[in-house]
């Protein structure tokens, strides 16, 4: 208690964000809608009967459906940065397990596709954590190089395969573009993923080990963590969520490109970073990258709104992370 | 003469391998001479520019992910302004803005005390934005003379001139700057910064300066790549990794106070002529990317792992 009354209010009000940090996040959720709402009456909440009932719960579904791929590459980003490193690789890990399944269904047949996709992104992400976990190159660069190079990979598949024409998987163009009740049919997916992710980061050794290293590695080291073997994990992980996200995007979008899900790669940064995640480590919550991934699409509509142009939203993207990480590390004294 | 052997151990190395390299090159391709020696400077100008300046943060002890972006904000203002006016002014103003990107890139990371991968990497996105906003789709037009002066040669057949006004613009910052209390500043923060700032260096100052070179240096990356091309192109190129790796190989330790310009540089043009090979030996050109980024990554795994090494010891 002595400590709490020499802080400054600012810091105490830290602290209090930093131990509940879904309280202002949903409430800026909240204040974002309400926004939204004065902006372009009738688009959330339907106030009259009849047909704008029907856009607002149309609005809802496509909200929730364009940041269930955003909040799944966030969980990369979240689990990733629990140990103070980052993965940029998703953005093209997505779209090469997106590419591969689409051009292999045809030949092969959905589930080896499949399994080939996913595949794809275990390989990445193993590699990933070679470099980061054995030869301790820093992460940023690291999926920075992986990323090029499976971008130089795909490439050159992609001139192999281009006569097989590609098919998309008729259950993933189910769960991308599906509805059941207004609601996306993508939710069956994220539901038990975000439950999975949930439970791996609160009640297994895994996430306990992974706060552990990213608030301390040398302590624990010395209590016994084997840091090669968790960031090995971590990054295979992180690798195989991005190749399920691809999936899920490609049934979304429903047309393979080679740089299909490469534009999520930012986003899913800021997500995280404004779901209370610590770039430095140690600290974060998937549920919060949930509601920052959420935040992020009602910006993006209130963007569309304004008619801001592709380079402004960019820039702005790029702001808010540096303005929220610059806040955490005022109002924590942390860095 | 042996201390300086030993001091130079690493450059010199480089410089043998390079030579070896262009052997190799003129084995694989007799006809390469002069004209082949022009091409390889052109295409490494914009890659040698944005080596040095990523190489003067990486000195300071930072790193600098948004040199890509601030290239292509360089470039399209360059394209843009010079439809509108006269070469020399708009060249200065572009070099102004490079100049005052990398300043702000500083001051952000001084003020925020964010670290410098976090800051540069919101910045890439931001500086990425601002050159779309500039000029949203390839466009603009260089000056002629710009064009010109990345062609040719000057006086005899092998000296190219883009790797004169390479050398030229590089010295002009560099060489002022290492020898005066600002380059001793830099070092001293990169190599320990608490030790610089009690002996009274002022970390702050040196930091912002250091990114305010790397500006610069991209403003020169950019206006070269808008030389190269005759328009502005607002989408980064594959500068960032290129640079890293250039400057791993170059013999600038990663985490600051170790190397010089001269590697990085002559690195460079080891990682251009190993493409120059690989694109003689008729490899397709997308499996020569996979081969380049292979190559990159390994370099940065390797320094990093002798970095570590160095430190245990």
């Amino acid at each position: 208690m002595s400590m709490a009354d020499t802080d400054t209010p600012l810091v105490r009000f830290g602290r209090v964000l930093r131990d509940n940090p879904m309280i202002p996040l949903i409430a800026f959720l909240l204040l974002l809608i309400a926004v939204l709402e004065v902006m372009r009456p009738g688009i959330v909440m339907p106030f009259r009967i009849g047909r704008d009932g029907l856009i607002s719960s149309f609005w809802l579904g496509n909200l929730i459906k364009f940041a269930i791929p955003l909040a799944m590459l966030a969980a990369c980003q979240v689990l990733t940065m629990l140990t103070a490193g980052i993965d940029l690789s998703v953005g093209v890990v997505a779209t090469v397990s997106a590419f591969v399944c689409a051009t292999l269904s045809s030949i092969w047949g959905v589930p080896q596709a499949v399994m080939m996709a996913l595949a794809c992104g275990l390989v990445v992400g193993l590699v990933n954590g070679f470099g980061v976990g054995i030869v301790r190159v820093h992460p940023l660069i690291m999926t920075l190089g992986t990323g090029l190079i499976a971008t130089g990979c795909l490439q050159v598949y992609q001139r192999y395969v281009i006569n097989a024409g590609s098919e998309i998987p008729a259950f993933l163009e189910w769960l991308g573009t599906g509805r059941t009740m207004g609601m996306p049919n993508g939710l069956f997916l994220f539901l038990p993923f975000a439950a999975f992710i949930l439970w791996l980061m609160r009640y297994t050794g895994f996430g306990r080990n992974l706060f552990a290293l990213g608030s301390n590695e040398t302590a624990a080291k010395l209590s016994g963590v084997k840091s090669w073997q968790v960031l090995m994990a971590l990054y295979a992980l992180s690798g195989l969520i991005a190749a399920l996200t691809g999936l899920l995007y490609l049934g979304m979008i429903r047309a393979p490109s080679l740089s299909l899900a490469n534009p999520l790669l930012l986003p899913s940064v800021a997500a995280a970073v404004i779901g209370g995640t610590s770039i430095f480590g140690g600290r974060g919550s998937f549920a919060g990258a949930i509601v920052g991934a959420l935040i992020l699409r009602v910006l993006d509509t209130m963007l569309t709104l304004l008619q801001m142009p592709e380079g402004a939203r960019t820039a702005l993207f790029g702001l808010i992370i540096l303005a929220v990480t610059a806040l955490y590390v005022r109002i924590t004294g942390t860095r | 003469m042996s201390a300086f052997l030993r001091k130079h151990a690493w450059v010199i190395g480089l410089a043998v391998l390079l030579a070896v390299l262009l052997g190799i090159t003129k084995a694989i391709q007799p006809g390469f001479g002069a004209s082949g020696l022009e091409s390889l400077a052109r295409a490494a100008l914009p890659f040698a520019f944005a080596t040095a300046g990523m190489a003067v943060v990486v000195i300071v002890g930072g790193i600098d992910l948004s040199v890509a972006s601030m290239m292509a904000v360089c470039a399209v203002t360059a394209a843009v302004l010079m439809e509108r006016m006269a070469g020399v002014p708009a060249l200065m103003i572009v070099l102004g803005v490079g100049l005052a990107m990398g300043l702000i890139n500083g001051a952000l990371i001084v003020l925020t005390r964010v670290p410098d991968i976090v800051v540069t990497l919101a910045m890439l996105f931001v500086w990425e934005g601002v050159a779309l906003l500039i000029l949203e789709s390839p466009g603009g037009n260089t000056a002629d003379w710009l064009e010109r002066a990345t062609r040719g040669f000057v006086g005899i057949d092998l000296l190219p001139k883009p790797f004169v006004i390479m050398a030229i613009c590089i010295a002009l910052v560099w060489v002022p700057i290492r020898r005066s209390k600002l380059g001793l500043s830099i070092y001293a923060v990169g190599s320990d910064e608490m030790a610089a700032f009690r002996s009274g260096v002022p970390v702050g100052w040196t930091k912002v300066a250091a990114y305010g070179i790397c500006g610069l240096f991209c403003a020169m990356g950019g206006l070269s790549l808008a030389a190269l091309t005759g328009i502005g192109e607002p989408v980064p190129g594959p500068y960032l990794m290129a640079s890293v790796a250039a400057v791993v190989l170059g013999g600038v330790v990663l985490g600051g106070g170790k190397g010089g310009l001269l590697g990085p540089i002559i690195a460079v043009f080891i990682l251009r002529i190993i493409r120059t090979i690989l694109t003689l030996m008729a490899v397709d050109p997308n499996v020569t990317t996979i081969v380049e980024g292979v190559i990159m990554v390994g370099v940065v795994m390797l320094g990093t792992a002798l970095t570590l090494r160095g430190r245990r010891s």
